[in-house]
């Protein structure tokens, strides 16, 4: 048990600028997970407090301990693969007593810690198996069982369920979930499925070109992006986003997307958009708060008429795209009240869940 | 395989598709090939085996050479109980088993640590050991024993006609092969094995020990193979090293000492080639191939 530290890293592969300068506090027991497009340092990291990568500059803390020169042997650290890297000619109980054995541990105690492990995991009956027998999830349980009989002081998942197919996926999202839980051990977890993020993490770190854009609760990344670039990549629909301009319409503010469709900022932002007036701002609203209209509209929100241009119906709800100037919306709509292609339909925007962007800054103001 | 498909083409009132009748000829031309090539391959040692069982007096006769009219063991009893013929055997199974385990020891860890510790000159390197098997022996031969003559000159040791002086030549003839085809084999091992085994507390001989060499294993045999056949038959630097008798290996022994001036021991000859060829074909047949198939089932990637 321990908390981690990253303090300013950066790594260059040959001039290549992969990681630029990372802060990062880890508290112990905690679930953090570093998600971000591919080539955004997130494995990079992971590897470095692994001690897989050294750190061209900054440091590393383990514990109390600067682990920027410890070989990963000596971390105290544990990782599951992408591909799971069980040893092919060992059998399951070979695979996971595998550190315990280099360690010299007494063979009572790691029968002790695999079986352990085993009955956590629910393989009990597969340790004398060799990897080739099993199956993709199980042998990625057999990955995990790995790490868990070492009790490290972190663990560290890098991409754990990409090779696993969708339903499996989930199966296994759920179980990482209830092993955290079980065995609270501080857990660095990275991925690029920003549902298998905002699922499990404690704390979301997303990460874009070698940079944090913004660390916070998987509700906080979600409702109050710092980024533009967050507020893209976290959640799917993905966030609508449309180049504005903002006008002062009497006391109040006006988003004005086009020459049809312009909608009143709530009250309540006006203070935080007054100085931008006359700006071009990026405007952005996620899909679920434009809703079909029906009866009042609530306070903050905007009632307004569009031509439906694609219908999906999802089962629990209905997509509805329309076309603003020439960009896509996505709006998601009770199914019963969804209307039909080229008809127009009412729809209602909640601006209280708005966001603006600078888009020279790209930061959400 | 083949009486089922026969079976099912004289079934009456059905009508098969050209998917049984292209299989059927691909198994006639496939059973074609295979008999050519059994028959190209097997006939000098059935021939050599036939001509060992006769005697000097039969090879001689213009009779059938296909046929032994008086089978005799004399050949096998004279060069079983002949001292020379021994110690050529003791020579080659002596050296040949000293190149094995010097070439392996050698080529294993050059191989993992070219395929896998990135130092200064790792690439270069492997490619030298590349183009180091490429030199053929009858090129490094004459080279060879002019520095065998230089290192006598100088210090004094007799480097030349000593049987062990193959244990140090024909390295340089296996060493490169072995370990070009161990590099391949190690590079095919995901990184992340030796991750994992580095974060498990494995060293760099704890890797290769535990890890690399029982993955690979199947690849080790085949270059032992390998090692074992080249230095177990060869021919160039037994005769250009050794003279003395007692010093020669087993394919130079047996074309100096059975063929004397124009005569040529025939059955002799036969019998000592075909014992002479008996241990490569036993552990190819039955104790390697068995071997890699017992091991090759559950050694693949995880």
């Amino acid at each position: 048990m321990a908390q981690v530290a990253l303090r300013n890293i950066v790594k260059t592969f040959d001039k290549t600028p992969a990681v630029q300068g990372i802060d990062l506090d880890i508290a112990d027991r905690e679930f953090i997970v570093l998600v971000g497009p591919s080539g955004c340092g997130k494995s990079t990291t992971l590897r470095m407090i692994a001690g897989l990568e050294e750190a061209t500059s900054g440091e590393i803390y383990i514990g109390d301990q600067l682990v920027n020169d410890v070989p990963p042997k000596d971390r105290d650290i544990a990782m599951v693969f992408q591909n799971y890297a069980l040893y092919p000619h060992m059998t399951v109980f070979e695979n996971m007593s595998f550190g315990l054995r280099l360690k010299k541990f007494p063979k009572a105690e790691i029968k002790e810690r695999v079986q352990g492990a085993a009955r956590i995991l629910d393989i009990t009956e597969l340790l004398d198996r060799r990897p080739k027998q099993l199956s993709g999830g199980q042998r990625q349980r057999v990955a995990m069982g790995r790490a868990i009989v070492r009790n490290p002081k972190v663990f560290l998942f890098d991409e754990p369920l990409s090779n696993l197919d969708a339903k499996l996926r989930v199966q296994m999202r759920t179980e990482i979930k209830k092993i955290h839980q079980k065995v609270t051990t501080t857990t660095v977890y990275v991925t690029h499925d920003q549902v298998e993020a905002m699922t499990l993490a404690d704390r979301v770190v997303i990460m874009n070109a070698g940079r944090i854009d913004q660390i916070g609760s998987p509700h906080e990344v979600y409702h109050s992006p710092k980024t533009q670039f967050v507020a893209g990549f976290i959640g799917s629909p993905t966030m609508n986003m449309l180049p504005c301009r903002l006008v002062e319409n009497g006391s109040g503010l006006t988003v004005r997307l086009s020459d049809w469709l312009s909608l009143p900022v709530p009250p309540s932002r006006v203070a935080r958009y007054r100085a931008r007036v006359g700006k071009e701002l990026t405007f952005g609203l996620r899909p679920e708060h434009i809703i079909e209209g029906r009866g009042d509209v609530p306070p903050g929100a905007a009632a307004f008429e569009a031509p439906l241009d694609v219908v999906e119906p999802m089962g629990m709800e209905t997509m509805v795209y329309f076309i603003v100037d020439g960009v896509e919306v996505c709006g998601r709509v009770n199914p019963a009240a969804a209307g039909r292609v080229g008809e127009s339909m009412r729809l209602v925007a909640d601006l209280n869940q708005m966001h603006l962007i600078d888009p020279h800054t790209q930061m959400v103001i | 395989m083949t009486t089922a498909i026969a079976d099912a083409g004289h079934t009456p009132g059905v009508r098969y598709g050209s998917i049984s009748q292209g299989r059927r000829r691909t198994l006639y031309w496939s059973y074609f090939f295979l008999i050519l090539f059994v028959i190209f391959f097997l006939t000098p040692p059935v021939y050599m085996f036939i001509t060992s069982l006769k005697s000097s007096a039969e090879i001689s006769a213009a009779s059938n050479p296909w046929w032994v009219y008086n089978p005799t063991l004399s050949n096998y009893a004279d060069l079983l109980t002949q001292k020379t013929y021994l110690i050529f055997f003791r020579n080659s199974a002596v050296v040949s088993l000293c190149v094995v385990t010097i070439t392996m020891l050698i080529s294993v860890l050059a191989a993992f640590s070219l395929a896998r510790m990135k130092f200064w000159g790792s690439a270069t390197l492997a490619t030298g050991v590349f183009l180091a098997y490429l030199i053929p022996d009858t090129l490094v031969f004459i080279p060879l024993f002019k520095t065998f003559a230089f290192i006598h000159d100088k210090t004094g040791i007799e480097l030349i006609n000593h049987w062990w002086v193959l244990i140090i030549l024909l390295p340089t003839l296996t060493v490169p092969f072995c370990t070009w085809i161990m590099i391949g084999y190690f590079a095919s091992i995901p990184k992340e094995l030796d991750e994992a085994a580095l974060i498990d507390g494995a060293g760099y001989i704890q890797m290769l020990t535990k890890i690399f060499i029982p993955v690979a294993l199947p690849g080790i045999i085949a270059a032992m193979i390998f090692c074992f056949t080249v230095s177990w038959a060869n021919f160039l630097y037994g005769l250009a090293f050794t003279t003395s008798a007692d010093q020669l290996t087993l394919p130079v022994g047996i074309v100096t000492t059975l063929i004397r001036g124009d005569v040529y021991a025939w059955g002799q000859i036969m019998t000592g080639a075909l014992l002479g060829a008996a241990p490569p074909l036993i552990i190819y047949a039955f104790l390697m191939d068995y071997y890699i198939a017992g091991l090759t089932a559950g050694a693949t990637k995880g």
